[in-house]
């Protein structure tokens, strides 16, 4: 194998941290664990929490902590049960392997079958708890991973610039920490991106460019077209969103955002307004045309800000 | 060969309408590697081209060397094997493929056949570029699960490939897959740009263009610089030397269903009704996407509209293309949305003249 040139590692994996008490903001979860490594008496674990907060992180840790490197590949199994799914794999991968830890990851789609199945020594950990049968949460020991405090991200960042000498202003750090709303692994890969396009001093704008943010004056030109009562000009508006590329769920919470904090609107308008946004980000997961959804979006807040007619049936 | 082909700019530098998306690209492989990419935008923005000169950047003339390639692959699914057929674009730095064109078996796709390509990593005797480069189109398309799979499977062969996304619209790609990728827009040209770039292919043809017609093609095209340049074309074909009158003639599918729009207007009646689904057939038969048929219905009837009505109808357009979606049979919901809308109309015309 070609050797690897260290600049082309992702950030991500080259400051994955590890070992588990380098793991930041989950103090809770990091001294149960710490104690736990240091009996080497370890029940079956969950891991459950938001992206980004640590989870695959925290396993990794662990097995490595645990085994040490040489052992390392003999003992641990990781398995992506989002990508090897079915009972089958279940059964007999985990069987061949049941002497030794395992280790598995996104979950949340499993069948109910596959889990209840999946009781071995085994380490796992998984993103959305809720999901999971109860036969199968309740044999593990269940560790819960909060979003990251902007403090936290922030020195975690500025740790990272440190090292691969970057040079970033406080008004960019705080940017990259509210964009990347507790995710991490988000911040970092931003970062990354940045960094390579834009070279060692990064600006909040450069960031906000690559993060796929839409600019504020945007949002507030189509905001202003639903205020102006006049459709023709709103979907116009909505033409040169799309136009422009940008994604429709990006617009859609930054609208939300102007439409909340909004003193002018009334609680009832609000209200109107805000059950069209979430029936509409159903219909965008659904697939549906982000042209049309958006025209609709802007003609329902048109309606509620000007006080037209209400639902059509 | 087609001007569109003719004059794609097959180097960073020659790009004329992102020049500053290319530049940035140009910083980002100088150190002969990337990050995960993910190109996003409306169609005809130039997607596509930035990607093949952004691969021709990395790994020079030996990208441009492409065959293609029908594989069969064998798939081990747990109690049975699945046979998965697809056309493969590939050289010996890059592949690049479609994996939504395995329909609702795209996650094997991802799975296995991404995962084996990860694994072979191409050796270089300086031993640099140690990585492939694998080019997904249209991952919107991809499943869930698919999108699920993918996401674990960028993190571990990272370090021997990199995978270059592209797609019309990142909502509908999971925030997981984005968050992995560094994001590139590709907005759609500006109509001043296309004049620019159709102006260029004239000078470069050696075409004599009365002033204002650069413009009107522009115009017509919707911002979508493939389709300025192919009506440019057409025209080109149709007559030259070009008048400064000359029209610009629509796609065949956009005039029919104008048709079809001045149909409904004129009369609201199930006998109507029954014609105009003959009409829709005809397109649908034709290969012209059910969405696209709505969206360019509705944009001929918000043209006749009042105002009042529009609000209703582009709600009930929205209503029936999800609806369109999630079912299987698109005849169905845009007869649904021209039945609503025949009775819309007709209300509003009995409210007002009686």
């Amino acid at each position: 194998m070609a050797p690897l040139l260290q600049s082309s590692q992702p950030w991500v994996e080259k400051y994955r941290p590890k070992r588990v008490k380098d793991v930041a903001h989950q103090d809770e979860v990091v001294r149960v664990l710490t104690n736990t490594l240091e009996t080497t008496n370890c029940p079956h674990m969950l891991f459950y929490g938001p992206p980004g907060t640590g989870k695959t992180t925290t396993a990794l840790a662990i097995a490595h902590q645990l085994f040490g490197p040489e052992l390392y590949k003999s003992r641990v199994l990781e398995l992506n049960a989002s990508d090897d799914r079915g009972i089958n794999v279940v059964r007999t991968k985990i069987k061949d392997f049941a002497a030794v830890a395992v280790s598995s990851s996104h979950h949340q789609g499993m069948r109910c079958g596959v889990q209840w199945k999946l009781t071995p020594r085994s380490r796992d950990f998984f993103s959305f708890v809720t999901t999971l049968a109860e036969p199968l949460a309740s044999r593990c020991a269940k560790f819960r991973f909060k979003p990251l405090s902007e403090e936290i991200m922030s020195s975690r960042i500025s740790h990272i610039c440190q090292e691969e000498g970057l040079n970033l202003d406080p008004e960019a750090l705080s940017t990259l920490s509210s964009i990347s709303q507790g995710d991490l692994r988000r911040a970092i890969t931003y970062l990354q991106g940045a960094a390579r396009l834009y070279g060692s001093s990064i600006s909040s704008k450069d960031l906000i460019s690559v993060s796929g943010v839409i600019p504020e004056e945007v949002v507030q030109a189509l905001f202003e077209a639903c205020k102006s009562g006049n459709f023709d000009l709103a979907n116009k508006e909505v033409n040169n969103v799309i136009a422009e590329g940008y994604p429709v769920s990006q617009m859609l919470s930054q609208l939300f955002e102007i439409v909340v904090g909004a003193d002018d609107i009334s609680d009832e308008q609000k209200a109107r307004i805000c059950k069209k946004f979430a029936v509409t980000d159903k219909c965008l997961v659904d697939g549906a045309d982000e042209y049309l959804q958006l025209l609709d979006v802007a003609s329902n807040t048109m309606r509620a800000l000007c006080n037209m007619a209400e639902e059509y049936s | 060969m087609l001007w569109v082909d003719k004059y794609r700019p097959k180097t960073l530098d020659k790009v004329m309408v992102h020049e500053d998306v290319a530049q940035n690209l140009k910083k980002l492989v100088t150190e002969q590697d990337c990050p995960h990419l993910l190109f996003y935008g409306p169609s005809g923005s130039g997607k596509k081209t930035l990607i093949m000169a952004l691969l021709r950047q990395m790994f020079g003339a030996a990208a441009d060397k492409v065959k293609v390639e029908n594989k069969t692959w064998k798939v081990d699914a747990g109690s049975r094997t699945i046979d998965l057929e697809l056309t493969t674009l590939s050289s010996t730095h890059h592949v690049e493929m479609n994996p939504s064109d395995a329909g609702f078996q795209d996650r094997y796709i991802v799975q296995e056949i991404i995962k084996e390509m990860a694994k072979n990593r191409p050796i270089d005797t300086k031993g640099k570029k140690g990585f492939k480069v694998l080019v997904l189109n249209e991952v919107d398309k991809l499943s869930r699960e698919a999108q699920h799979s993918l996401r674990r499977t960028m993190e571990k062969y990272s370090a021997s490939c990199r995978l270059i996304l592209c797609c019309n619209s990142s909502s509908k790609v999971t925030e997981a897959i984005r968050s992995r990728c560094l994001n590139v827009r590709i907005n759609a040209p500006t109509e001043e740009q296309i004049v620019k770039v159709l102006e260029f292919i004239g000078k470069k043809e050696g075409l004599q263009l009365p002033p204002g017609f650069a413009a009107r093609v522009a115009e017509k095209s919707n911002r979508s610089l493939r389709r300025a340049i192919l009506s440019f074309e057409t025209c080109r074909v149709q007559q030259y030397p070009f008048t400064s009158n000359q029209a610009i003639p629509p796609m065949d599918w956009e005039e029919y269903v104008s048709v079809i729009a001045s149909d409904i207007m004129k009369e609201q009646s199930p006998k109507r009704l029954f014609q105009v689904r003959g009409k829709l057939y005809e397109l649908l038969i034709n290969c012209i996407p059910p969405e696209m048929i709505l969206k360019r219905l509705l944009a001929e009837l918000l043209k006749k509209l009042d105002a009042e009505l529009k609000h209703e109808v582009c709600h009930w357009a929205a209503y029936y293309e999800h609806r369109m979606r999630l079912g299987q049979k698109a005849i169905f919901h845009l007869e649904a949305f021209v039945a609503k809308f025949m009775s819309i109309y007709k209300e509003f015309l009995i409210a007002t003249f009686g």
